[in-house]
Parts: C-alpha cells; sequence; structure tokens
C-alpha cells in the first residue's frame, strides 16, 4: 500500500544560485579521482600500482575485510597517482582519462531471468554494487545480508538540490531497467519515494511502492523515509541507493558495461550560471566550473551546503553527489554582529528578521556566527528531525560512548544527514553530524 | 572599528597560547567576542549555519527582564517615599531607585563574571554568556535592603557550587540565581524576611508614616492565615486587585508587577527562547492548586480560601514561572517533561505557600525542587520512547 506522509517538522533554507533546467556538457575533465575517503568506514585494499592501464569498470581497490566489494574505475586510462595523507592513508587515487572511453564487458543481460546471486555478482565485478548503501550505519551495504526492503529518494529538497524530474526525464527506460534489477535483491518492497512536487517523471514505473512525502527538508532524506514507512529495529537492515545510481546499474544490464555518466548541478550564491552539466563520476570539478564561477574567497562543495564535503576547486565531485555548490567563506570578524539586525542573514529562530521575509533568498557564507557552548537551549533539533527520536539524548549516549544507550535511543535508524539541519540551526554550535558518525563508527567497532 | 580590530589584532598574540599573558585569554576573548562575532568557519558538518547565537539568545533575555527591573527602580522610591510619608516626583523617585540598584547590579555582575572568567580558563573554554541572565536576576529576587557584601557572597555561592562543580553552564543542575536567592533566605533569614526589608530605609527608620506596612501581601495572607478578616473583594489588605496587577507594593525587587512581567514574557514567547510548555503550565499547576484550595478550603482558613488567581499576582510566582522556571538547562528537556515539570512547580508553590506558613513563598523552593527531579522526569519520557523502541522489535520477531 502506497502511503502519503505529511511532515509538520523541519526547515527550508531559501539560497541563491538555484539551478535552471538547462543542460550542457562540462568542459573535458583530463583527470578523474575515486576517493576512498567517500565510503565511511572503508579500510581499502589498493590493487593498482601507478601507471597500469585501466577500462572503464576496471578494479582500483577493494574492501579490505569484504574483499568481494570492489571499486572501479568510472574511464578508462592510465593511472597517475595513489594520493596518500597522514599515516599513508589514501586519499584518492587518479586517472589520466583516455579521449575515448573503453568498456571492460559485463555482458548484456536479460534481467527477467536473472536470480539475485546472478545479479549480486554482476554488480559486485563491475564495482556498481558500492552504489547499494544501507541503513543502519549508512556505509556500503553487505553482500551476505538480507535486506527488508529497499529505498529510493527520488526527489531532493535539501538547499539548492538538483531537481530529480529534470536529471530522470531523459532516461526513464534505464530507471525502469535498474528497477527491475533491484527489485530482485529483495523479499521485500522498492520504496520509491517522492514528494508531492514531484512530477510525471516516475508515473510510468513499476515494481516499486511508491510513497509521497508532503513537507520540508529532511523529507528527502532517507533516514526520515525509513522511520516513517517501515521503521528500522535491531538487526534489520534496509537499503538504498540514489535515483542517478540507478540509471547507471539499470545501464550496466542492458548494455553490459559500466557506464558512469550522470548530470550534476552547479549551485550555489557564487556561480554566475546555476545550471545542470553532464558529466562522469569522479570528474575534476574544473571542468564542470570552468568559467562559471565568481571571483572570491569561496569554499567549494561536493553536495549540498548541509551534507556536502569540502573539496579544494581543483579537486573531484563526490562518489554519490549530484550536486555541486560554491557558496562564499565567512572569515571575517563582524563588528557586533551578534546584536546587529543583520538583514542577510538566516535564522530559523525569530530573533532576526528572516521569519518575515519567507520567500527572500540568502547568500550565506561558512561562518558559524557564534562560538561553540554546551547544550544550552533545549527542544531546538526536534523541531528539524522529523523522527520518533530525542536527538539531544542520542547525541549525549554517542558523547559518552554509551553503546547500550545509543542502541534503545535509535542509532540503528539514524545517519549524519539526518542531523545535518541540527547542525545548522544549533544556537551553541554543536557539531552533531560528527558526533553521529563517531557514534556510529564505534557501533561498528564494537559490534563486528 | 578598525582601529579597534587593530588593538585587538596587536594584543591577540601576547595572551594565546604560548604568550607572556595567556593567563589573561579568557578574559580577552570574552572582550573580543563582544565587540567581534569570531572568523570561526565551519570545519565539519553543515557548511553554513543559522545566525543565532548565545549571545544573541541570551541578550534577548536581558531584554525581557528590562520592564522589571525599570519598575523594580520606580517601585523602590515610591515604597521609600511611602515609607517616610513624602511625595516626590515620578522621575525623582525612579532615579531614587536606580541609584540604590545600581550597586546591586554591579556587584552581582562583577563577582559572578569574574569567577566565571577565572572558570573559564582554567578549564580552556570560552566564557558562557549564562551569568549574563543569571547576573541580571539575581538583583532582581532580593530586597532592596540585602547588604552588598551578602550578594557577593550568594553570588560566589551560586556560581561555583550551583553551576562550576558541574561543568558550567548547560551542566548545571539547579537554577544559579534562585540557588543565590535560596542561599540567602537560609543563611541569612533575618534580612530576607520580615516585614522591614522590603522598603529601602525601612530599617532605619524611627518612625514609620501613618498607615504604612511594609509587609508584602504574601506576609499579610501568611499573617491572616487564622483569622477571618479579609472578603478578597478588593483584594488584599490595603492593595486593590489592580494595584496587584500594576505592583505598585512591597516585595523582592523585580517580582511586584505582572505588566512589567507580561511584557518580558510576551518576548521571551514570541522569539520562542522560553518554552511556552512550562510557562502555560506552571500557571495551570498554581491555579489548578489554587482551586482545589478554595473548594475544601474551612471557614477558618482564610489562605485555602483566597480566590485561586490572586496566587498568581502575589509574590514571585509570575516572575517564577515566566523567568526562573523557563531556564532550558535546569527545566525539563523533553517536550512531555515539560508539561509535567511546569504543572507540578505551580502545584507545589502553592502548597507551599499555603500550608507552610513558615515559608510564605512557595515559588523559589518549588522550582528548585522540580529543578532537582526534572532528570528524573525526563528519565521517565525517554524510557517511554526506548519502550516503543523495543516494543516494535517484538512485534516483528
Amino acid at each position: 500500500m502506497s502511503k502519503t506522509i505529511k511532515l509538520n517538522k523541519g526547515l527550508n533554507i531559501n539560497l541563491q544560485g538555484v539551478p535552471v533546467e538547462n543542460l550542457a556538457n562540462s568542459g573535458t575533465s583530463i583527470t578523474y579521482a575515486i576517493k576512498p575517503t567517500d565510503f565511511p568506514g572503508l579500510i581499502p585494499k589498493i590493487v593498482i600500482k601507478p601507471g597500469f592501464e585501466v577500462k572503464a569498470g576496471s578494479v582500483l581497490f577493494i574492501d579490505k575485510y569484504n574483499p568481494e566489494i570492489k571499486f572501479t574505475s568510472p574511464v578508462s586510462g592510465r593511472v597517475k597517482e595513489i594520493e596518500r595523507g597522514e599515516r599513508r592513508r589514501v586519499l584518492r587515487i587518479i586517472i589520466e582519462a583516455e579521449s575515448e572511453i573503453r568498456y571492460d564487458d559485463f555482458g548484456k543481460k536479460d534481467i527477467n531471468s536473472l536470480n539475485s546471486n546472478d545479479i549480486k555478482k554482476t554488480l559486485l565485478d563491475s564495482g556498481t554494487w558500492t552504489f547499494i548503501r544501507k541503513r543502519p550505519y549508512a556505509v556500503v551495504a553487505n553482500p551476505e545480508e538480507e535486506p527488508k526492503s529497499i529505498f529510493i529518494s527520488g526527489f531532493d529538497n535539501a538547499p539548492l538540490a538538483p531537481n530529480y524530474d529534470f536529471i530522470i526525464k531523459e532516461n526513464t527506460k534505464e530507471f525502469q531497467a535498474g528497477i527491475d534489477v533491484i527489485s530482485k535483491l529483495t523479499e521485500g518492497k522498492v520504496n520509491l519515494n517522492i514528494s508531492d512536487k514531484t512530477g510525471s517523471v516516475y508515473s510510468n514505473i513499476t515494481e516499486v511502492e511508491k510513497n509521497t512525502f508532503i513537507g520540508k527538508h529532511p523529507s528527502s532524506t532517507i533516514g526520515t523515509q525509513i522511520n516513517h514507512i517501515d521503521p528500522l529495529n535491531k538487526g534489520e537492515v534496509i537499503w538504498y541507493i540514489n535515483p542517478q545510481d540507478v540509471i547507471i546499474i539499470g545501464r550496466l544490464f542492458t548494455e553490459g558495461k559500466y557506464d558512469a555518466r550522470k548530470i550534476v548541478a552547479l549551485t550555489g550564491s557564487e556561480v554566475n550560471k546555476p545550471m545542470y552539466y553532464n558529466t562522469i563520476i569522479g570528474a575534476s570539478i574544473n571542468s564542470i566550473t570552468e568559467n562559471n564561477v565568481k571571483e572570491g574567497n569561496n569554499r567549494y562543495i561536493s553536495g549540498n551546503v548541509l551534507t556536502g564535503t569540502k573539496v579544494n576547486k581543483n579537486g573531484y565531485i563526490g562518489f554519490y553527489d549530484s550536486q555541486l555548490t560554491i557558496i562564499p567563506e565567512g572569515d571575517y570578524y563582524e563588528f557586533f554582529g551578534w546584536i546587529a539586525p543583520r538583514f542577510k542573514k538566516f535564522s530559523m529562530s525569530k530573533l532576526y528578521f528572516s521569519w518575515l521575509m519567507p520567500n527572500k533568498k540568502y547568500a550565506l557564507d561558512t561562518n558559524i556566527n557564534g562560538g561553540e557552548r554546551a547544550f544550552v537551549v533545549s527542544e531546538q533539533y526536534e523541531k528539524v528531525v522529523p523522527m520518533d527520536i530525542y536527538p539531544v539524548e542520542l547525541l549525549k549516549a554517542c558523547l559518552a560512548e554509551d553503546i547500550d544507550k545509543m542502541e534503545q535511543l535509535g542509532i540503528y535508524e539514524v545517519a549524519e544527514d539526518d542531523f545535518a539541519l541540527c547542525d545548522f540551526v544549533c544556537t551553541s554550535k554543536i557539531e552533531t553530524q560528527d558526533i553521529i558518525r563517531k557514534g556510529i563508527n564505534l557501533m561498528i567497532k564494537e559490534l563486528s | 572599528m578598525k582601529a579597534l580590530r587593530k588593538l585587538l589584532d596587536n594584543i591577540k598574540p601576547h595572551v594565546e597560547k604560548g604568550g607572556k599573558f595567556h593567563y589573561l585569554y579568557s578574559g580577552f576573548d570574552a572582550v573580543e567576542t563582544l565587540f567581534f562575532v569570531p572568523n570561526t568557519v565551519a570545519k565539519k558538518g553543515a557548511h553554513i549555519r543559522d545566525a543565532i547565537d548565545l549571545k544573541r539568545t541570551m541578550f534577548i533575555v536581558v531584554i525581557a527582564l528590562v520592564p522589571a527591573l525599570l519598575f523594580g527602580m520606580w517601585n523602590i522610591g515610591q515604597q521609600h517615599f511611602l515609607s517616610i510619608g513624602e511625595t516626590e516626583t515620578f522621575m525623582g523617585t525612579f532615579f531614587f531607585g536606580l541609584l540604590k540598584m545600581l550597586p546591586l547590579i554591579i556587584v552581582s555582575y562583577g563577582v559572578g563574571l569574574g569567577i566565571e572568567i577565572i572558570f573559564a580558563q582554567h578549564r580552556g573554554h570560552e566564557v558562557n554568556e549564562g551569568f549574563f541572565v543569571s547576573g541580571m536576576l539575581i538583583p532582581l529576587i532580593v530586597p532592596i535592603d540585602t547588604p552588598l557584601w551578602m550578594v557577593g557572597i550568594a553570588v560566589t555561592f551560586a556560581v561555583i557550587i550551583g553551576k562550576e562543580v558541574f561543568g558550567g553552564t548547560g551542566m548545571n543542575i539547579w537554577n544559579p540565581a534562585l540557588l543565590a536567592r535560596a542561599f540567602l533566605f537560609f543563611a541569612y533569614p533575618s534580612d530576607m524576611s520580615g516585614d522591614k526589608v522590603w522598603v529601602e530605609g525601612m530599617g532605619q527608620l524611627d518612625k514609620v508614616a501613618d498607615g504604612f506596612s511594609g509587609a508584602t501581601p504574601l506576609a499579610v495572607m501568611a499573617a491572616e492565615a487564622g483569622d477571618k478578616v479579609t472578603t478578597f473583594a478588593n483584594g488584599i489588605g490595603n492593595w486593590s486587585v489592580m494595584e496587584l496587577v500594576i505592583g505598585s507594593y512591597p516585595g523582592s525587587i523585580g517580582e511586584t508587577s505582572i505588566i512589567a512581567i507580561g511584557i518580558g514574557a510576551l518576548i521571551l514567547l514570541f522569539t520562542g527562547i522560553a518554552s511556552w510548555k512550562v510557562m502555560f503550565s506552571t500557571i495551570a499547576g498554581g491555579l489548578a492548586m489554587g482551586f482545589l484550595f478554595n473548594a475544601v478550603a474551612p471557614e477558618s482558613n482564610v489562605f485555602m480560601q483566597m480566590p485561586a488567581y490572586y496566587h498568581l499576582l502575589i509574590g514571585g510566582f509570575a516572575f517564577g514561572a515566566v523567568f526562573m522556571a523557563t531556564d532550558p538547562v535546569s527545566a525539563s528537556q523533553t517536550s512531555k517533561g515539560k508539561y509535567i515539570y511546569g504543572f507540578l512547580i505551580g502545584v507545589i508553590a502553592v502548597i507551599i505557600r499555603v500550608v507552610n506558613p513558615a515559608y510564605p513563598e512557595g515559588m523559589m523552593l518549588s522550582i528548585l525542587l522540580l529543578n532537582t527531579f526534572a532528570p528524573l522526569i525526563d528519565f521517565y519520557v525517554i524510557q517511554g520512547n526506548i519502550k516503543k523502541r523495543l516494543k516494535r522489535v517484538k512485534v516483528t520477531a
């Protein structure tokens, strides 16, 4: 039974730089990179060396503890560099791309004739398995586990998020193929969650349970959707995939190759013409931002402003991201800022005037607007976490590293992106996403 | 502004770690962040942050206290001149109160912030803004003739024992301002109660003006508990209901005027800083208990017969409900918990007032008592959430 869920909690932050629905080809990306740091909790084992020739779909590294999970190259070319950071941790593997992409052949398949094991094998071999992540923990799924259902959030209402109606529009056939593949991986349902603002793009998609979410962000995050449709209990697993990755999986089975093309939205107040670009997973930021970014001290974010990763402007787009955001840095002193009217700043509270102008679009910077304090104000997070969870108590359990308490308070049901708005609204400037991720990492370490 | 920034930038290297005057860092930081919002950018987590911070939040609370403060200043002068039987202009009355009030405020902030800065330096934290509010609350809830040294000791006790031993603002169990008041109440009872302490200079007067009494309405009620004299049709003692609402009667400095406190309450509720759940349920609790007493009151007990809504008008009930019970740190943290917490504060405050004549004012003790039990209330509320989660596992298993 499809459900319609109305959420009253949450917060939409209106920012400048909404992408217009105009799709262009990005510039040529000379190099591509896959970053093991995009996969939380992963210890990579590198199987290539600089100078190796790879094709699209060739293995670059594997999960040290689950060797069947492979991470593959999105393009063909030569491995240029394995970049390492502190304690020799691998930061990224850079590939110098050929002008024409050659693909490893995974064979065209008739999806209907395949069983779940065939599918898992193809997904694992091609590296597309890594598109499938799981809750609890928000890490790459374990092929040996049985998910009770699979979730796809067919929309995104994070600040400046791309419009999936526009992205999926041209690829509904591959999307359906991807759904057909994925639906064989579970005995349960494949939930495709849409919003009341979603157009007709998914109307012909079958083999899924469509649920409609009405309400502000974070109604598009997986944790919120799971909590309302199929709450996760201890010992259960739910898998989830991004819509664009479903398309890539669809193409893998219909065309027999790992074709990692995707559409990325370039957004943010510091972009001249925010719009959509055709690109490939792991492409360089340069190739997308070419001549389209304003001068100044800017922050480049792979993803959205709430959950994205800070990247260098010469860096590479993140593995799961469909969005690139560019906003001004906020490293300036503001004279009596805490007492000034600050018409250009946004606040959920009524301590500023932004509540008078609900439709105004803001060009917010990265200044945290204050100093870090202990928890003082209560029931602030509750306003932006539309789940049956006590956020502050859970955070305190994470800080205390009290595993029993974390489990009782629902750590399995959340991941850092569910707390992203808590980061934003917090009066005490507490890094809630960081605390939750550390808590999750602790759970993984203690329980495995 | 640029010159100031330059000056601060010049001093900064000397007080930062490794500098010669590092022991002054927390003090410097407090001054610097007072003038300038720091240039800190988001390093992890969300890349943009709400414009709200604790400084602005606490500042709004102080603004909400200003009407009560201004009225309190006027009322200090008003009661003083009434007691000596003289009349004074409005401005004269106000300035008399202002001059009497200022030393209390200066001592409260000076001692409290001094201790806060020392502890912040010792811990390597930034100075927390919590004392912005406590430092203003404390002078407002003491009798005007409280000696300054007593205020100093009470503030010291409240900040160190009430707050810093638990780890500073955000970790404290009791409301620091009320703790200071409770300390004074139990350590120096003769200076905190009676009929003379509430009016400036009355203790030293040889002869009070005819017909003037320095007793508070609560004291009048407590004294009359045994006799049957009042009908309540026209208020309490010499004060009409209107006067009780306006607040021109002896009492702690900020607690008397319902109108001034009401303006503060509106500011706090509109901005959402104070929890309407706590405020509303505290008032509901007080009224409920008042009605209950009305219903069961024997003929002889006048206090029990007092109309329930009078409880909201006299003593510290309104001030406590608006500014003390709603302290987010010492109150219940959960939504359901807040209703229970507030309701019980109202109920117990009225019980203490009516049933125990030794403590005419029940609000202070009631809030401190519920501060103590707030974590327990939250514990059971959260236990409910945990049980729900466990039940779900069993249903599916």
